[in-house]
């Protein structure tokens, strides 16, 4: 994955020369460990300071929506099946795009990484397996793929499902990955059970709102919780406002959420909001035999009526 | 300046003591990370902590407040009239604040207590608290106070400055306040002579440990419009999604938005946190948005902090560098950086090259 930069560069460049688009989306590198911030080139000049490692989890489909460039965008396989959602709902145009395919092996959890370091991590250097964090008095290497993030573990699409360019050879998918596991165990519990679990996990939520800004499918004109004419939820931390915004944003992500984990890693207060997002992503694959973002060309199940839909619900 | 020492062995037992005259807040763990939360049922601060991952302006200016309550029931004398809410202002202590939480706390109040308007819950769960802060032996990477007007051993708006010398605290009292609550912990043995050497020459090896720097010394004299003007801001904002963490973590954040609640017939008036990033934070009752784009959104934040802040009350920036921004930002837009293209504008209308 570390000859990928080299590859993205070259392909940056010539897009750019030609003119073929005005702009190439990617990441340069971070100011701290573990971060690479967005970025994008307009020029050749420009295009030395993208950047390709482990560390690229933001889902840049999220700078897509709506603009009228021609755009160069590199795409893991998660944001490629979020670059198809965007086409299917006319937030970018195929022909505006040249999707620079980068087949993935998972990117690195940042937080993982930390709790299993005794200090504060001041420089990461990763090879094709292995990823060492050093502070302090500590240096520790491990497996990259014992440190993913967790959507990344259990990834079944890493290689892009749409491209023009593509940086590498595919990857091989994972294969008999258990994706619900999490699911099910929610599944599993009680009713006040699971009322306690889900307490629990949004106890820290501070509503700011950085699962649903990093979210390529939340692109709503006015969210619902930002809508005050009239205002549908509360703005204080009362938790039936605060569940309010994490359940509904959910709904509105089902059949169309790749669990592409930009939501529970942009949270600055550790909540893995994925759960509920995972629930429904497991029905509509249970209902619909449904996986978002893998082609332009089918309607997603939630858009249209089919006579085969399940409609054991009406009784 | 009295220097008291308190040994490692009387820590905990004075502090229980301490805990019947003041209600204590410190650095507890949870889950993966440190906050401040209120340290009942002799529950000890966990100095250990670099530092919390939100910053503390929550214990004087929580993030949703209530500050009347209403009813609007008409069998009731007092229906249709807002009260003022019931609050609990009796002495409370935070220890283990870090030196740069408890500047923010000075900086903030310059927006809450002016001459025309005092903010009254702000002000007086400020004034009710005593800061007793724990100095910084090693401070984060991504730490900038000394060059935010701060330091690991700064002591303004502390009371006491706790300073960690192996097997006991060196307690520096700085206000009145702070030697009330070190009676009230009932420590009292008087350090030696040379105990103030002893944490001026800790706060040195500190601050050496400050490995970044924000430069500020052009912000002043650089011309407003140019610098809104300056092409920089669309490459500083791309990344920017516009979420609050950058504000909701910072301690010298301070605006709000206010709200009415009713449920039934009563119902309550609220102050809550609001974000500079978010659209409806300037969105007019027209529809107009005069901060329409997250470039506007952006660039307000910075200029707020780097530019408005220092020529409204010439005293620095709005920061103190604690880094919470620069750790916590989902996509990485570091201040520092911000402050290094603004600073290095030229009049010609070019940033300095920043790689």
């Amino acid at each position: 994955m570390l000859s990928y930069a080299e590859k993205i560069r070259e392909i940056a460049g010539r897009l750019l020369a030609s003119g073929a688009v005005d702009m190439v989306i990617g990441f340069r590198k971070g100011t701290i460990p573990m971060m690479n911030e967005p970025h994008f080139a307009k020029t050749p000049a420009e295009v030395p300071k993208l950047v390709w490692d482990s560390h690229c989890g933001i889902n840049l489909a999220n700078y897509l929506t709506d603009r009228k460039e021609k755009i160069g965008i590199v795409a893991k396989g998660c944001d490629s099946r979020n670059i198809v959602t965007h086409i299917i709902e006319n937030k970018i145009k195929r022909e505006q795009l040249v999707v620079i395919g980068v087949p993935c092996k998972g990117m690195v959890d940042k937080r993982r990484i930390a709790l299993k370091c005794p200090g504060e991590i001041t420089e990461v250097i990763e090879t094709e397996t292995e990823i060492t964090a050093t502070g302090n008095g500590f240096s520790q290497t491990f497996e990259k793929k014992d440190v993913l993030q967790h959507n990344c573990s259990l990834c079944i699409h890493r290689n892009p499902v749409i491209h023009d360019e593509l940086v590498a050879e595919p990857v091989e998918e994972q294969q008999g990955v258990d994706r619900y596991a999490d699911v099910r165990a929610i599944d599993a519990m009680s009713a006040d059970q699971r009322w306690k679990y889900f307490e629990d996990l949004l106890a820290p939520c501070v509503r700011c709102y950085a699962c649903r800004n990093a979210c390529p499918l939340c692109y709503c004109p006015t969210c619902f919780v930002d809508e005050s004419r009239p205002q549908w939820v509360g703005k204080g931390q009362d938790a039936s406002d605060v569940r309010t915004f994490h359940f509904l944003r959910a709904y509105h992500c089902a059949g169309r959420c790749t669990d592409c984990g930009a939501c529970e890693r942009s949270c600055p207060v550790g909540i893995n909001m994925r759960v509920f997002t995972k629930k429904l992503e497991k029905d509509c694959l249970d209902l619909f035999g449904w996986e978002a973002g893998l082609s332009p060309d089918v309607r997603p199940p939630l858009d249209v009526y089919r006579p085969s839909d399940p409609n054991d619900f009406i009784k | 300046m009295k220097i008291i020492k308190i040994d490692k062995s009387q820590w905990a037992s004075g502090l229980n003591q301490a805990a019947t005259a003041y209600r204590l807040f410190g650095p507890v763990k949870e889950k993966e990370f440190h906050s401040f939360k209120p340290l009942t049922n002799g529950a000890q601060p966990d100095l250990s902590c670099l530092n919390t991952r939100l910053s503390p302006k929550a214990i004087v200016y929580p993030q949703s407040e209530v500050m009347f309550d209403y009813s609007l029931d008409e069998g009731r004398d007092d229906h249709h009239q807002m009260r003022e809410a019931a609050k609990d202002y009796s002495p409370k202590a935070v220890i283990g604040i870090r030196p740069c939480d408890a500047k923010a706390f000075v900086l903030v109040r310059l927006n809450f207590d002016t001459p025309d308007y005092q903010d009254p819950y702000w002000l007086r769960a400020y004034e009710s608290t005593t800061w007793v802060g724990l100095g910084c032996e090693a401070p984060c990477s991504s730490c900038f106070c000394t060059t935010a007007g701060c330091g690991p051993y700064h002591e303004e708006g502390l009371d006491v400055l706790l300073a960690d010398a192996g097997d006991h605290y060196l307690a520096k009292v700085l206000t009145e306040k702070g030697a009330r609550f070190l009676a009230a912990g009932g420590w009292k043995t008087a350090a030696a002579q040379d105990s103030d050497q002893t944490i001026a020459s800790m706060r040195q090896t500190a601050e050496s440990k400050i490995a970044s720097f924000v430069p500020t010394d052009n912000l002043r004299s650089l011309p407003n419009n140019d610098l809104y003007n300056a092409s920089f801001w669309e490459d500083v904002s791309f990344a920017c999604i516009n979420c609050g963490t950058c504000t909701y973590s910072c301690p010298t954040c301070w605006c709000f938005d206010i709200q009415d609640e009713t449920r039934g017939t009563s119902g309550v008036r609220m102050k809550n946190w609001d974000s500079c990033m978010y659209p409806l934070f300037t969105m007019h009752g027209t529809g107009h948005n005069p901060r329409g784009t997250k470039l506007h959104r952006v660039r307000q934040r910075f200029m707020h902090k780097l530019k408005y802040f220092v020529d409204k009350y010439d005293r620095g920036i709005q920061c103190v560098g604690c880094g919470r921004c620069v750790r916590l930002c989902p996509v990485n837009i570091d201040i520092r950086r911000v402050a290094l293209m603004m600073n290095g504008f030229a009049a010609s209308g070019e940033a300095c090259a920043i790689e």
